[in-house]
């Protein structure tokens, strides 16, 4: 028996800001769980199963959170899961809401992911000081940067592409009223004239710590038949993992993440990434990030990514453009930042994107990856059901 | 074989929230010696109360003010009490279903022994001298003998939930202490660094040199055991500069911040290169440790003046 159809036919999200400190952490998962409801016309009663993702219990110090959520995602009586796999964690959540979908487990399914950085410690979170090892002597993106002169070493990209990125996303951003960072003022000279944090790492170049949720309503073929709008169907869908650290782990390509894009063209039928997919929602939590993405997913030959950038194939009114929402370096609030990717994708090939929303987008990638380059989860949505 | 370490391990952090408005209500009112409970679609008062109906899913927000007396619905005799509860003497844990509501609250009733408590039995609040917006206003509870009823001098009803100076937001410290070993392999690793000598594991399979080693590889999913000893010399194979001064640290920037090959090993560990102006710094650089007294991991890294090492030769340990 084949799997079910998924079709994305609700997606609500948040205004991504510093601090909502207006509302609590259930308050904040229901307004973007609220507003996926209304986009697909259903009310709580419709939601069969819910699956919620976040980043670490630890950062905002709330252990299990899903048990306390359960009242405000309209969860009781109803199966509830919750995902965890790192900064990767929106994506993931998304898939396993879809593969209840597809395997007939439940006919309609909202998932949701959500972070309120402002009351967390990200950084504490993740450098807990263990007794009898060497404190980590670099902070965030200390992590991220040997990784991006090793990207830059190897594929001899000149030292101006990241700027590149970061200026497209945030222009980006503008047009996407739920984005954290309207820089309205935001120039290249801006970009490449902000301090250099982490060299090669500068301070415009890093992503915003931010507040957000962002929920989706997964549904089967009879939902999307009734849904009110067009629904986004997925093509195809996988998750890989990879220890952190390991010998012969390649930072700059990770194996695990060739491997997840190499399965949803399968699953999708893609045969050339470049010619058959329009555009791409990544996980670009540091600008360098985008070109070495495109490679690592079959966008560009090794080392060519940043051709791609520089040539403007990346931008809005590009042949591929790449983070129409403004991307992770314009909202993150990490827990959610994977979920938002996908929901992006979807908006597009939905043609819901208001603003950022592109002419031609009938296959588009989401991608999400997280816990240093351990978890990846993508998925592939068309605006046309899937064949066979 | 070296003994395995261990230590104490305590990780806290006070955490902010913020309430939004039942939980603000609900926290604003212990200050002002009020309890609230909240009203769901089935007409049940819920105390403590919550900001969505757990039937109907919908934002509820009627307010209702409920009695300081309650009844014992269950309990449980606390014989040791530990660090952060309520009271310091032995106590019951109880649930107490306040004259007003139908759900029951979790707290602490002060009682001579386990045999002066019995589920039924009627208490009140004992309010803590200073409050400031938390659950532990509510001090505790205490054996209170007579009817149900309201409280002193006040009608329990419907309330607005307003306050004068609301609270927004709490302070929710969070506390981890337990005991952490690191195990076998990695003992092993920091008794050799006492040495100076930096010692890793060969995986029996691929052959490669875990340092620090782990006691079995990630990729081949077998324990390791064979010791080698690597460095102590090694290769910068890709590095940061770090313009921004961490917390914590009390390092003077510029740094560099390197991955570095030892001879011999089969992935970078990470470590500060000194004894070279930063901007001199490059993939390539031959460099060894540098030791200061007592320290257990060496303090930087500095460059042994040798050829820099070809790209080709660690271009796989990035
Ligand atoms: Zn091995």
């Amino acid at each position: 028996m084949s799997k079910e159809p998924v079709a994305v036919v609700g997606i609500g999200q948040t205004k991504h800001v510093a601090a909502r400190r207006d509302v609590s952490i259930a308050g904040l998962v229901r307004e973007a769980a609220r507003r996926a409801l209304e986009d697909a016309e259903l009310s709580w009663a419709d939601v069969d199963a819910v699956v919620i993702g976040k980043a670490p219990d630890f950062f905002e110090g709330v252990m299990m959170p899903e048990l306390y959520l359960a009242d405000a995602l309209g969860a009781v009586g109803k199966p509830m899961l919750r995902v965890h796999t790192a900064g990767s964690v929106g994506g993931s959540t998304a898939l396993v809401a879809a593969n209840l979908v597809a395997a007939r487990v439940h006919g309609t399914v909202l998932t949701l992911a959500f972070e309120k950085q402002s009351e967390s410690n990200a950084m504490w979170g993740l450098s807990l000081p263990v007794p009898f090892q060497q404190p980590l002597l670099a902070g965030a993106g200390g992590f991220f940067a040997p990784h991006v002169r090793a990207y830059m070493r190897r594929s001899g990209a000149p030292d101006t592409v990241g700027s590149l990125v970061a200026y497209k996303d945030r222009r980006n951003a503008l047009k996407n009223p739920c984005a954290h960072l309207h820089e309205h003022d935001i120039t290249l000279e801006k970009v490449q004239a902000s301090p250099m944090l982490w060299d090669p790492i500068r301070y415009s170049e890093t992503c915003p710590s931010s507040d957000g949720a962002c929920a989706m309503v997964l549904t089967d073929r009879a939902g999307a038949a009734r849904a009110p709008r067009p629904p986004a169907w997925m093509l195809g869908g996988a998750m890989r993992s990879e220890p952190t650290l390991f010998a012969g782990k390649d930072f700059v390509s990770p194996q695990a993440g060739k491997d997840c894009a190499a399965d949803v063209y399968r699953q999708a039928g893609v045969a050339d990434p470049r010619r058959d997919i329009d555009a791409v929602e990544m996980y670009v939590p540091f600008s360098w990030y985008e070109p070495m993405w495109l490679e690592n997913l079959g966008f560009a030959e090794a080392g060519e990514g940043w051709k791609l950038t520089e040539s403007g194939v990346t931008e809005l009114d590009g042949d591929l453009p790449v983070n129409m929402s403004g991307g992770v370096l314009s909202a993150n609030p990490i827990g959610a930042s994977g979920m938002i990717r996908f929901a992006e994708a979807a908006l597009q090939v939905r043609g819901q994107a208001g603003e950022h929303q592109l002419e031609r987008a009938r296959k588009v990638l989401g991608h999400a990856y997280g816990g240093g380059s351990q978890f990846f989860s993508m998925w592939l949505v068309g605006a046309a059901p899937p064949q066979s | 074989m070296p003994e395995v370490l261990q230590a104490p391990l305590v990780v806290e952090f006070p955490f902010t929230r913020s309430l939004g408005p039942v939980q603000s209500a609900f926290l604003t009112g212990l200050r002002e010696g009020v309890v609230l409970g909240v009203r769901t679609g089935d007409g049940r008062t819920l105390v403590p109360p919550v900001e969505y109906d757990p039937v109907t899913a919908e934002e509820i927000s009627d307010l209702v003010e409920v009695a300081h007396t309650g009844t014992v619905t269950t309990w449980a005799w606390n014989h040791e009490p530990r660090r952060g509860q309520p009271l310091d003497t032995p106590f019951a844990w109880v649930l107490v279903r306040l004259d007003g509501a139908d759900t029951a609250l979790l707290h602490a009733l002060d009682a001579p022994g386990p045999d002066a408590v019995r589920t039924g039995m009627r208490v009140r609040i004992r309010w803590a001298v200073e409050r400031t917006g938390a659950i532990t206003d509510i001090a505790c509870f205490e054996p209170y003998d007579a009817e149900p009823g309201p409280p002193a001098g006040r009608q329990p009803g419907r309330h607005t939930g307003e306050f004068q100076n609301p609270l927004t937001g709490i302070v929710a410290p969070a506390r981890l202490d337990y005991t952490y070993s690191p195990g076998r392999a990695q003992s092993a690793y920091i008794d050799a660094l006492a040495t100076q000598r930096t010692v890793g594991e060969r995986c029996p399979s691929c052959r490669k040199v875990y340092v620090p080693p782990r006691g079995a590889c990630p990729t081949c999913g077998v324990a390791t055991s064979e010791q080698v000893e690597v460095g102590p010399r090694g290769t910068v194979t890709t590095f940061c500069i770090v313009n921004i001064k961490a917390k914590n640290l009390d390092i003077e920037v510029p740094y560099v911040y390197a991955h570095i090959a030892l001879d011999g090993a089969g992935l970078a560990l990470h470590a500060r290169i000194g004894g070279i102006p930063y901007e001199e710094v490059r993939m390539g650089l031959r460099v060894e440790p540098v030791w200061t007294q007592g320290a257990r991991y060496p303090d930087h890294y500095r460059p042994t003046g040798e050829p820099d090492a070809d790209y080709d030769a660690y271009k796989e340990l990035l």
